[in-house]
This record gives C-alpha cells, structure tokens and sequence, in this order.
C-alpha cells in the first residue's frame, strides 16, 4: 500500500516537471520573441535563442534543465540577469516560515475548539462554528486580509499594515510584521480544519466501543480523551496535513496583500513581468512542496489505520 | 404555484441567499440604467469620502465606486457564469462518457485529471497565464478547464453509481445509443447533487477570478471587476479610507448567499430523499 502511493507520488512529481518543462516549451509565445519585443531582427532572436539553449531538442533540453534543477541551479531571471536561486531561495524560507507559524497558531486552536464543539454538539458554540465555517469558505482571503488591517493598523494602530521584512531582522523584530498576515491565514484555515475535526471525532463517538465506555459510567471528558482521540488521530492528522499543503500555497494572495516577501509575491510579480524562469522554478517548488504534503498525509493515514496497512 | 409554496416552507437562511443572488442579478443586468455615471467616467476628486453625489467617494482615479461597483458585479459575475457553465459542460460529458463506455479511455482521462488535481489550481493558473498572457478568452479556457476536473470526479462517480441501475440496463437492451443514455437516463437521476455542485463551484469560480483580478492577472483595468477595484484602491487603507473593502464585501456578500442556497437545496433533497 505505502509503496504503491509512494510509487504514484514520484511519478506525479516526474509529469508535473515534465508538465511545467513542455508547458513552457510546447504554449504559443517564443520565449526570445517575448523578451525582446516585437522590435526585434530576426539575427538577434536567433542570438537570444542560442543563449538560452532554445536551438536543443527537446528532450535533451528537460534532461539538462531537470539535472540542473535537481542541483539548485534554476537559471537566471530574465528580468534582472540575476540566478534565480538566489531570488526565490530566501523567499521560499520567508514563505514557509509565514506558512508555519500560521500552523502553530492554527492547528492546536483547531484541534482544542473541535473538539469542544464535538462535545457540545447543537449548541450555541457549535453552531458558531458552523457560521464561521460559512464566511471562511465565502470570504475571500483578501476581504479578511484588509479588514483586519483597517481594524488594526488603521483604527488601532497596533499593527504595521506592510511586512517587509528583510535578512538583517532578528526573529523578534520580525514578529510584529508577522501577526496580521499570520492571523489572516489562521482565518482563512481555521473553520475548515475545525469543522473537519468535529466531524471526525463525532463519527467516532457514534461507534460501539464509545457506547460501551459511556455504559461503563466513564465521564464524557474521560471518553474523549482517552478513547476517541486515539482513534481519531489518523484522520485528524490528515486533515492537518492536507491543510498544511493548502496553507504553503494560500498564501500568494495574502503575501500580495502584505507585501510579504515570499516565494508567492515574486511568482506574482514575475507572471506580469513574463519572467518565466522564475514563475518555472516558483510553480515548480509549490507543486512539488504541495505534492510531497499530500503524500505524506496519505501514508501516514496509512500507517496509523491498521485496517489499511494490511489489505485483504 | 410550485415554486411559491416551496419557497414558503423555506428557511429564513435560504430566503436572505436568495435575495442577495437576485439583487446581485438585477444590478448586473441593469447597472447601466442605475449606475449614476458612466463606467470610465471620472466624476471627482480621487478617495473623496462618502456623500451626496457619490455614496461610496470615489476610487484611485477620481470614478465613481458606486458605479464602478455596478458594472463590477456585471462583468465579474457573467464571467463567473460562463466559465461555470463551461466547466460542467466540460465535466459533466466527460464524466458520463467514461462512465458509460468505460475502459481505457476512462484510464486516460481519469490519470489526466488525477495529475492535475495533485496541482495546486491557482499555482497552475499563474503558470499557463504567465506564458499566455490574461486575455478574457483565455482566462475563461484556462479556469474553465482546471475546473471542469472537479466536475469530471463527481459525474463520473455520479453516473458510475446509476449506470448499473436496470433501467439504464433496459434502455441499453432496448438498443439506445450512448449519447441517449447519457443524457436520457443518466443526466435527470443525477441532477439534484449537480445542481448543488453547480453553486459551489460557482463560487469557487468566482473567488477564483476575483483572486487572480486582484494580483493584477485577471480582468484588465479599466473593465471594473471586483477584485481588480480591491487591488486599485489597496493603497487607501493606510489613509484609513475604506474603498477596497466594498467590492471585497461585495464578493463575500455574493458568495454567502450562494451558499446558503447550496445549504438549503441540499437539506431539501437529503429530505426528499430521506420520505
């Protein structure tokens, strides 16, 4: 079982190179042609062409620019001449650091107001939730993202309403700048995952074994403690991960709205600058980090459930 | 007379999401009749505040917001609609066809999705945009089709379910084609979930659009769109003037009352299904 999705995930991640490579390749739009303009001589775009290696066939070409990939040498960008490693290698670890910390806030606050909303079921806690779950998949992350900034950056002036940060900051500078983009994707995941983590746990408490437990005279809390969230891990912990794989791609447009310098922001800037290198390396490091996160959220749904793990 | 009795046994929920679809409805099909000026128009001063003349003061370039907001919900929202339309148009053939007829083209079709499914939608769309510019019919083929794989899943796993029913068994026995089957037998049986799917995606598609409008690779300026208005009037906020959260609102607003229909049609046919 563990092989086989591993199998599928490594072939998923060979097609969506290969995708992201013909893609570029195969899509009307000479990428010569494009970044001189339609000014330019014919003797110049076939220079340019020859630059940047265009003139292979194409395989050759995947083959190279995979095993360069593989290596960390992303090319240059097309805009400023500048390797993209180093453009988008700090943005990436400023992304995930962003994505993280959303994580830390988010999922223990999910983990204990699901289950509280499991426990209380039908009441008015609970039906908040429900409410809540409605503006999380109807707002979008936007609507939030400036509402909170009108609240408490404008009115209240806690908060700075642009996160630059930069590499001279300590993490505790960096902190203040953090809370409102961090609270916003905390937002914008929360009711989902709650919502998911009642249901689990409501599924599970619906099964015999609780019957019996309750039978025995254990107190509620006890039962969901002790007997339902053990058996609830595994879905649980797939609903974690998979938000956690949503959380790594969500945030383009909340790093736009902040002005965030993440991997998200400069794949924006460099869709409008044609600059397809690095929207190439970009797209290629989110598919891949998404990817490898639904991966692993599949197999260690696999290893918790026994029933899974050894299939008839 | 159906219709009304139905809606009177309806949720106050239900009730509120109708009258915010019908009123955004309304102001898209009549924006030009009650918009107060024209869509370029520039009536004013840029940020003026709220007051009489221009209820909601006016955007970066001096326009009316209202205005501006009207035939916002009119370009964003018949462009929601058709790549919505395209998209199940898409879906629901090519779900019902390797339903029905099965074999490797299923197997095609149905790794063809898998993989772009383990894509992130909106990473996807940057990349085919990127290299093939933002114009509108792009735009609507690109959404359109990243969507409709969505719709493939849930056709295909809709019809598979009433393809072995004995009904569609007789009407195949009876010597009906394909396209008889998928559309005489298989499409009213499985209408009620795709209906509700319809308003879901919907509002994916249109927070999709709004998404994409408001990092600047959506609906070009100066076409108003809604989430092109947030992005050309974010720089307000640090005045602490609050124009890009109307047409933000606006959106949700929308989106809310889409989903409180979904709710409602989906309590009501669990309910039918339940007698």
């Amino acid at each position: 079982m563990v092989a086989k999705r591993l199998g599928f995930g490594l072939i998923t991640l060979i097609i969506i190179t290969a995708l992201i490579f013909l893609g570029v390749e195969a899509l009307p739009g000479d990428t010569a042609t494009a970044i001189l303009g339609m000014g330019a001589t014919p003797e110049t775009v076939a220079a340019l062409r020859k630059e940047l290696k265009l003139d292979l066939p194409l395989h050759v070409r995947y083959f190279t620019w995979l095993s360069d990939f593989s290596r960390g040498n992303l090319g240059h960008s097309l805009a400023n001449k500048r390797p993209v490693a180093e453009l988008i290698g700090w943005r990436f670890s400023n992304t995930l650091f962003l994505a993280a910390s959303a994580a830390v806030v988010s999922v223990p606050l999910a983990l204990i107001l699901g289950m509280l909303a499991a426990l209380y079921r039908d009441s008015w806690f609970d039906r908040l939730i429900s409410v809540s779950t409605l503006g999380a998949i109807s707002f979008p992350e936007f609507f939030i993202a400036y509402s909170l900034i009108a609240i408490f950056s404008v009115k209240l002036r806690i908060f700075p309403s642009v996160s630059n940060i930069s590499d001279q900051m300590s993490f505790f500078q960096k902190v203040p700048l953090m809370i409102l983009p961090c609270l916003t994707l905390t937002f914008v995941v929360l009711a989902h995952m709650m919502r998911m983590i009642r249901a689990t746990i409501i599924g599970v408490l619906s099964s015999p074994f609780i019957e019996m437990a309750a039978l025995k005279g254990i107190k509620p809390s006890r039962i969901i403690i002790h007997h339902a969230f053990p058996n609830a891990l595994s879905p649980i912990i797939n609903v974690i991960i998979l938000n956690l794989a949503w959380l790594v791609v969500g945030v383009v447009v909340i790093e736009v709205v902040f002005a965030y310098p993440g991997l998200g922001q400069i794949m924006v800037d460099s869709v409008a600058k044609r600059d397809i290198p690095v929207v190439q390396a970009s797209g290629l490091i989110f598919a891949c980090t998404y990817v490898l996160l639904n991966l692993t959220a599949d197999v260690l749904s696999i290893l918790t459930n026994p029933r899974l793990r050894s299939p008839k | 007379m159906a219709f009304f009795n139905i809606l009177r046994q309806s949720p106050w929920s239900a009730r509120i999401g109708l009258g915010i679809v019908l009123g955004n409805v309304l102001v898209a099909i009549f924006a030009p009749l009650i918009a107060p000026y024209g869509e370029p128009e520039v009536v004013g001063d840029i940020w003026l505040s709220l007051g009489k003349g221009h209820w909601l003061g006016t955007d970066h370039l001096g326009r009316d917001l209202l205005t501006r907001l009207f035939y916002g919900a009119r370009n964003t929202i018949s462009l929601a609609l058709i790549i919505a339309l395209l998209s199940f148009a898409i879906g629901i053939s090519g779900g019902f066809l390797v339903a029905v007829v099965g074999g490797w083209i299923d197997q095609i079709l149905s790794r063809i999705v898998d993989i772009l499914m383990a894509f992130p939608t909106l990473i996807l769309a940057l990349m085919v945009l990127s290299i093939l510019g933002t114009s509108i019919p792009v735009l609507i083929g690109v959404i359109a089709l990243l969507d409709s794989t969505r719709v493939y899943r849930i056709s295909r796993a809709l019809a598979m379910d009433i393809k072995v029913m004995d009904f569609v068994e007789t009407a195949r026995l009876r010597g009906e084609g394909i396209w008889w089957v998928m559309r005489r037998e298989i499409l009213p049986n499985a209408l009620p979930p795709l209906i509700a799917e319809f308003g879901m995606r919907f509002c994916f598609v249109f927070l999709f659009i709004s998404a994409l409008s408001f990092l600047g690779i959506g609906i070009q300026p100066p076409t108003a769109d809604w989430g092109g208005m947030v992005r050309e009037n974010a720089g307000a906020i640090t005045f602490g003037i609050l124009s890009p959260l109307f047409p933000a609102a606006a959106i949700a607003f929308l989106t809310v009352g889409v989903n409180l229909i979904v709710d409602w049609f989906l309590s009501r046919s669990a309910e039918i299904r339940a007698r």
